[in-house]
């Protein structure tokens, strides 16, 4: 049997009247990376904040490692590593002493975090940076320290919240690596993110998240294999051409969407759909297939597309 | 429709269970290196007791006290900037340091992932204010002994005293720091020292207001600070030296439970 680290059930968090997070279940298994992937405002940060103790859950009901947040917090917070989505590094610190601090709030000895420190500065390719302000580093340096910060305590479960946005695609790239090799050493991870092909490399099971609930849950493999093709089609059209030649495309496709500056076609054979697309006379400036992925999911289970 | 949040048990007690010396470790690692900025704030009060010590000591001369007693002017004055400048220190280090934490950096947000928790914030930095006042109060206390204004091996407890005075104006400052919003805010801070420092029988005895403004100064901690400190460097104790330590305590006490309450509503949200 597998052991679940994590379980809700109709966990609900409320902000006055505004419902943040919308009555969710799920069960997050020890050794896995979980996603939770959706829009902006679909209540990623308060779910996260609710499972790291901080935020107290206004109904439902939540477990971590099978302990109460509201109860044991502390007893909690001793077992998981943070990775929050705005930097809160100690900008009145060096880089080293960011992760000294933070072995010292988990009560750990000094020499116990000194060794540590070597270690994951080596982690995090910061150990020329060490002697460093924490301003002087870049942002990604900044976020790998912070993840560095994370392990301190040799943590069974790290969290984190949209670890690389505002990241370019080389720094998106090393930290991808670092989590991976995280999870080969049987850390279980917990990742929120709005990139699909984030949650696609990284992500065991993940569930998508709108407006504070939960759409669909599966492994990427299986929702794309749930809610979409294997093939999409692209067609851009020239200028003021969609509208018409939406009109031409029905039953052309499994099914399609219309977006403001395209159209996709949902296929399991893109060759014959794109034969189609001929003998109908339908003429788009381009056509690009590609396969399906989380965007088309998500596209399909809410309407809208992920990153506006 | 809002659902009330389930209460929060939060356990007092248990030595094991305090941390918030971690605060202070790590106020420390940041003090090292900016020690300039803390060694300033030992000029002011030594300044204001050189030129009260100097020039107005030498024109008012002695004064008689309500006891009988006679004291020099600046003997009189000087434990009244003592209590002055603990309560400033302390209102200082837990409202402009504390409010930027508060605001911008999220640096206590990020402390509470970790076994620490809202109340070790509040009492590890209401203590670590304490900690920098006793150091400005040891060193007052010396340029006082060199000045030859300490009258009684007693005056050694103004340090305990001053902690004192510094622990309840730090809670106080602390809790009133959760309610701030700007900026702007702090010049309520001021518009609330500067009278107290003014008018809490600091520059004269209390017997020279009229009795309805005597009660009025009685409200004000400063002056149960003031009080205090001077009946230490004075060497001169009446029963009424209980009443300024218990009027201190509760203000530190009733302060720094409001503001570990509000910290915790304003960090875990
Ligand atoms: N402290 C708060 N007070 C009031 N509303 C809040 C608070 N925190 C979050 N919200 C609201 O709850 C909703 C969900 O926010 P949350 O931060 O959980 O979303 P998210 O999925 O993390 O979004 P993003 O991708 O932008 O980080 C948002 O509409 C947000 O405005
Ligand atoms: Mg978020």
């Amino acid at each position: 049997m597998t052991e679940n680290l994590v379980e809700a059930r109709g966990l609900t968090k409320t902000f006055g009247s505004f419902t943040a997070v919308d009555s969710i279940d799920f069960d997050i298994r020890k050794g896995e990376a979980f996603g939770f992937l959706g829009p902006n405002g679909a209540g990623k940060t308060s779910t996260m904040r609710m499972i790291t103790t901080v935020s107290p859950i206004t109904d439902g009901k939540l477990t971590v490692f099978g302990m109460d947040p509201t109860t044991e917090g502390r007893d909690i917070r001793r077992r998981i590593g943070v990775v929050p989505q705005e930097d809160n590094l100690d900008l009145e610190l060096t880089v080293a002493e960011n992760l000294y601090v933070y072995g010292r709030y988990h009560d750990m000895p000094r020499a116990t975090i000194r060794e540590r420190i070597d270690e994951l500065l080596e982690f995090a390719q910061l150990t020329d940076r060490r002697k460093n302000t924490v301003e002087s580093l870049s942002g990604g340096m900044k976020r790998r320290l912070t993840i560095a910060r994370a392990l301190i305590n040799d943590p069974d479960l790290v969290i984190l919240d949209e670890p690389t946005t505002g990241l370019d695609p080389q720094a998106r790239h090393l930290l991808w690596e670092r989590l991976y090799r995280l999870k080969r050493q049987g850390v279980t991870l917990i990742i929120t993110t709005h990139y699909m092909d984030e949650a696609e490399q990284l992500c065991d099971r993940l569930v998508v998240m709108d407006q504070g609930k939960i759409a669909a849950e599966g492994s990427p493999s299986e929702l794309i294999n749930r809610y979409s093709t294997r093939e999409v089609l692209e067609l851009r059209f020239a200028e003021g051409e969609q509208d018409e030649a939406v009109l031409r495309l029905d039953g052309l496709a499994d099914s399609s969407e219309v977006l403001a500056d395209r159209v996709l076609l949902y296929t399991n054979d893109a060759e014959s759909t794109q034969r189609g697309l001929h003998e109908r006379g339908v003429h788009p400036e381009q056509v690009l297939v590609r396969r399906s992925t989380l965007e088309d999911v998500f596209l399909k289970l809410t309407g809208r597309r992920l990153i506006d | 429709m809002s659902v009330s949040a389930p209460t929060r048990i939060t356990p007092v007690g248990k030595m094991s269970d305090f941390r918030a010396q971690r605060i202070w470790e790590r106020n420390l690692l940041v003090y090292r290196r900016i020690w300039k900025v803390i060694f300033t704030g030992f000029f002011e009060p030594v300044f204001y007791l050189l030129s009260i010590g100097i020039g107005i000591g030498a024109l008012v001369g002695d004064l008689t006290l309500p006891g009988g007693h006679i004291v020099s002017y600046t003997a009189f004055m000087a434990p009244a900037l003592m209590a002055t400048s603990a309560m400033n220190g302390a209102v200082m280090e837990t409202t402009f340091n504390i409010f930027f934490k508060l605001r911008f950096g999220n640096v206590y947000q990020g402390m509470l992932t970790t076994p620490l928790q809202p109340r070790d914030i509040a009492i590890g930095e209401i203590g670590w204010a304490l900690f920098r006042g006793s150091l400005y109060t040891g060193v007052f206390l010396l340029v006082m002994w060199v000045m030859g204004l300490v009258e009684s091996w007693w005056a050694l407890m103004t340090i305990p005293g001053a902690v004192l005075i510094g622990f309840a104006f730090g809670s106080v400052g602390l809790a009133a720091c959760t309610f701030m919003r700007s900026w702007q805010d702090f010049d309520l801070v001021s518009l609330a020292t500067m009278p107290l420092f003014l008018f809490s029988a600091t520059f004269f005895p209390i017997d020279v207001y009229p009795p309805a403004i005597q009660v009025l100064v009685q409200f004000s901690p400063l002056y149960h600070g003031v009080e205090l400190l001077r009946s230490l460097t004075l060497g001169i104790f009446d029963p009424s030296i209980l009443g300024h330590i218990a009027y201190l305590v509760v203000m530190g006490l009733i302060g720094a439970t409001i503001a570990s309450r509000r910290l915790d509503g304003l960090l875990r949200k």
